[in-house]
């Protein structure tokens, strides 16, 4: 195929693409990001270079930074590996949030009725709990999806919102802490039910789980029958039922399994990071997850580096404000590179070339 | 096959480097090494002082009546720099906040609201040198003190103006959480207005947020087609009386001035005034006399609350009434929250000629009888 632009350049479509090619045009597409949101800056009469390195100094320059951006990195991982996973088969699950909130609620249950137990018995049982729950509430989208063919990304969207009034009704109902003056927050998890942190940071061990997760998801997609059965179906249903691949049983454990990992994220964040429940426990990391996601190309392995640049990035957008910065500049940037990662998704299938006389 | 291969030692090759990087965050003390920043201020240098809010300061409400206060500290006194972060939420991520102005030297940090709480706790142990201000928290340390201001003196005095002024004898309220703040204005609003008119009732609609315009225009437009023709709130914009004004009802500005974007509706509001309460906290932490209170301010402590001015609307005989009411609630000669009180159920819960104690209204967890509505509870 090939179209028409200025003068003696054209387009062409390219069937290869290698992996170098890729990184590099991903990487000069973050730079451009970058670059144009530079420009913005501008014209609030800053300087962007003293933004960039107010944002990598406090990000990963110090150890207090990088810590705080590995804390961020952990949900924003976990999140987009449950998604990824769901994306590979085309489904397009949006409700990483509702799942992270609703794997919060089942480790919740454990953490505040069965504080007596063990820490080696708890935290395995709160851990259960984050992953079947965040499991179950992606399978309530799956199930019309698998039957009925129900579009899964507007059912999935809008459990988001059930799920965090479901929260909002236990924290200022049943789980209020009584001795709490009335305000909506459950009392905090007893010793037993924290994961215990490396040193005196906030990153707790559930990093662990992350790479664990990680490399399983790497290895049954690149390397098991499954992962190809997964892909298949995703790119085509007739091909998947000619293959004898069941469809409906793939939809249902994709689904649950991508739902179960944002569960764990949302287990790691309450018994890692907060300590207990209350009504905001994500500042929409389920939905930068899709992103990450995106960015990642689904590759597990990315989807960790693309993660740790966003934690840095949201972590350095907070003290951006502190060097007088206006708060949505991060926003900015972020949209900002997506808008040329996206536009610099056309060079890998497509190259500009000089025309032949 | 290869470039798997190739993929899966890189990712090796990144978790040592982050395990490494761990070890090395384990074994350092980070909190120790600029803590001290904070007492080796001597009274010829600046005093750094940082604000933390919840909201943009330009939501023309709760988050802007605090940064006006934070400017007026700024005019009012010499050796003091100042600065704000705006928009953060109550989650993990404001320990952050509140630990990196810590480490960036700022001697005082203001929290402004509640779920900072357990954050402001935390982070004021680790420095022990910088003091902590929460706004409208109930938890202390020795270096994190408590503010807030007796909203209800401010809001029985509107409440009855709002039960003058309505033909309906309906008034509507939107409301963001069910904390005790809320319930509290919520209740000294409804026993105000019943005091000038004992047929009224108050339509509770919650917004689950402290600001979104959006869900408040349309909680708005639910409250008047319910039949309320005057509107209240406790959110932080002024997005209701825009909508107010839009359908021609009557409407109660809050925390600061609000008359200007709806003044055919706003009758009259409450507005905080936290400058001075500001300028206090830093000339006692400059002459080393600052102890972690919690600060319960009224209107009879200057304006740390207090009513707007009076829209023309309002006749001049019942401005002089609330004027009076105003000067007996200064003088002590009356408490808002005085007994005989009955909550929904007809429960009496302060007994006649009985007062409220701090302890209740800080903690307070019931709508007194007039209110329709439920608080979202077990």
């Amino acid at each position: 195929m090939k179209r028409k632009l200025l003068g003696s350049w054209e387009i062409k479509k390219t069937n290869t693409s290698s992996g170098l090619k890729k990184v590099v045009i991903s990487v000069t597409s973050i730079i451009l990001g970058l670059i144009f949101a530079g420009l913005f800056v501008l014209l609030t009469g800053k300087n962007p270079l003293e933004l960039y390195t107010e944002i990598v100094q406090s990000s990963v320059g110090s150890i207090y930074g990088l810590s705080e951006t590995i804390v961020e990195m952990i949900p924003l991982a976990l999140c987009s590996l449950g998604v990824s996973l769901a994306f590979r088969m085309q489904l397009w699950n949006i409700g990483a949030e509702g799942q992270f909130y609703m794997g919060a609620f089942g480790a919740t249950y454990f953490a505040l009725f069965f504080s007596g137990l063990p820490k080696l018995v708890l935290l395995p049982l709160m851990l259960l709990a984050g992953l079947i729950c965040g499991g179950l509430w992606a399978l309530i989208p799956a199930l019309p999806k698998a039957f009925w063919n129900v579009n899964e990304t507007i059912s999935s969207l809008l459990l988001n919102y059930v799920a965090y009034l479901w929260i909002a009704y236990l924290v200022y109902g049943p789980w209020k802490d009584p001795k709490g003056n009335n305000f909506p927050l459950t009392k905090p998890f007893s010793d037993n039910g924290t994961i215990p942190v490396f040193g005196n940071t906030r990153i707790s061990y559930a990093l662990f789980l992350m790479f664990i997760i990680a490399v399983i998801l790497f290895f049954i997609l690149k390397h098991s029958k499954w992962g190809y059965e997964i892909r298949v179906s995703g790119s085509s249903r007739k091909a998947a039922d000619y293959a004898g691949m069941s469809y409906i049983k793939n939809v249902l454990l994709v689904m649950f399994l991508s739902g179960s990992i944002s569960g764990i994220a949302g287990m790691a964040e309450v018994s890692g990071v907060l300590h207990r429940l209350q009504q905001t426990i994500s500042p929409g990391y389920g939905y930068t997850a899709i992103l990450i996601a995106l960015l990642a190309r689904l590759n597990p392995i990315s989807i960790l580096l693309v993660s740790f640049l966003m934690g840095g990035l949201l972590v350095g957008g907070y003290s951006l404000q502190t060097s007088g910065f206006p708060s949505s500049m991060v926003s900015m940037f972020q949209g900002s590179i997506l808008f040329f990662v996206l536009a610099g998704e056309m060079f890998n299938n497509y190259r500009l070339v000089r025309k032949k006389a | 096959m290869k470039l798997s291969k190739k993929i899966s030692i890189s990712t090796l090759v990144f978790v040592m480097i982050l395990t490494l990087l761990l070890s090395g965050c384990s074994q350092s003390s980070k909190p120790a090494a600029t803590s001290d920043q904070g007492s080796s201020q001597s009274a010829g240098q600046k005093i750094k002082v940082a604000f933390v809010y919840v909201g943009p300061v330009g939501d023309f409400g709760y988050t802007y009546a605090q940064d006006q206060g934070r400017k007026y500290l700024e005019s009012h006194m010499k050796n003091v720099e100042t600065t704000y972060v705006e928009n953060i939420p109550e989650t993990a991520d404001c320990e952050r906040t509140f630990t990196d102005l810590a480490q960036k030297g700022y001697n005082i940090i203001f929290g402004t609201s509640y779920g900072y709480m357990d954050y402001m706790k935390d982070v004021s142990k680790k420095f022990p040198n910088v003091v902590f201000e929460h706004c409208s928290g109930y938890k202390t340390t020795a270096n994190l003190g408590t503010y807030f201001n007796r909203d209800y003196q401010a809001r029985y005095l509107t409440g009855m103006v709002a039960g003058k002024y309505t033909k309906s004898n309906i008034l509507g309220f939107l409301a963001p959480f069910g904390t005790p703040e809320v319930i509290r204005n919520i209740d000294a609003f409804t026993l105000g207005a019943q005091s000038v008119n004992p047929k009224v009732q108050v339509k509770v609609v919650w917004t689950n947020s402290w600001n979104d315009p959006a869900t408040e225009k349309t909680a708005a437009n639910s409250l008047i087609d319910a039949g309320a023709d005057v509107l209240a709130m406790h959110v932080d914009s002024p997005s209701f009386a825009q909508t107010a004004q839009d359908r021609g009802v009557l409407a109660i500005g809050h925390d600061s001035d609000m008359s200007k974007f709806a003044p055919n509706s706003i009758l009259v509001g409450d507005v905080s005034n936290w400058g001075p309460y500001f300028v206090q906290v830093v000339k006692e932490v400059m002459n080393k006399t600052w102890k972690p209170t919690q600060y319960f301010g009224g209107i009879k402590d200057g304006g740390v609350i207090d009513i707007t001015p009076f829209s023309s609307k309002v006749d001049k005989d019942f401005q002089a009434i609330v004027n009076a009411k105003r000067q007996d609630i200064i003088d002590g000669k009356f408490v808002p929250f005085t007994g005989p009180v009955y909550d929904q159920n007809g429960n009496l819960k302060i007994k006649d000629g009985d007062k409220a104690t701090d302890e209740m209204l800080l903690s307070i967890n019931w709508f007194v009888k007039g209110v329709v509505g439920s608080i979202p509870k077990s």
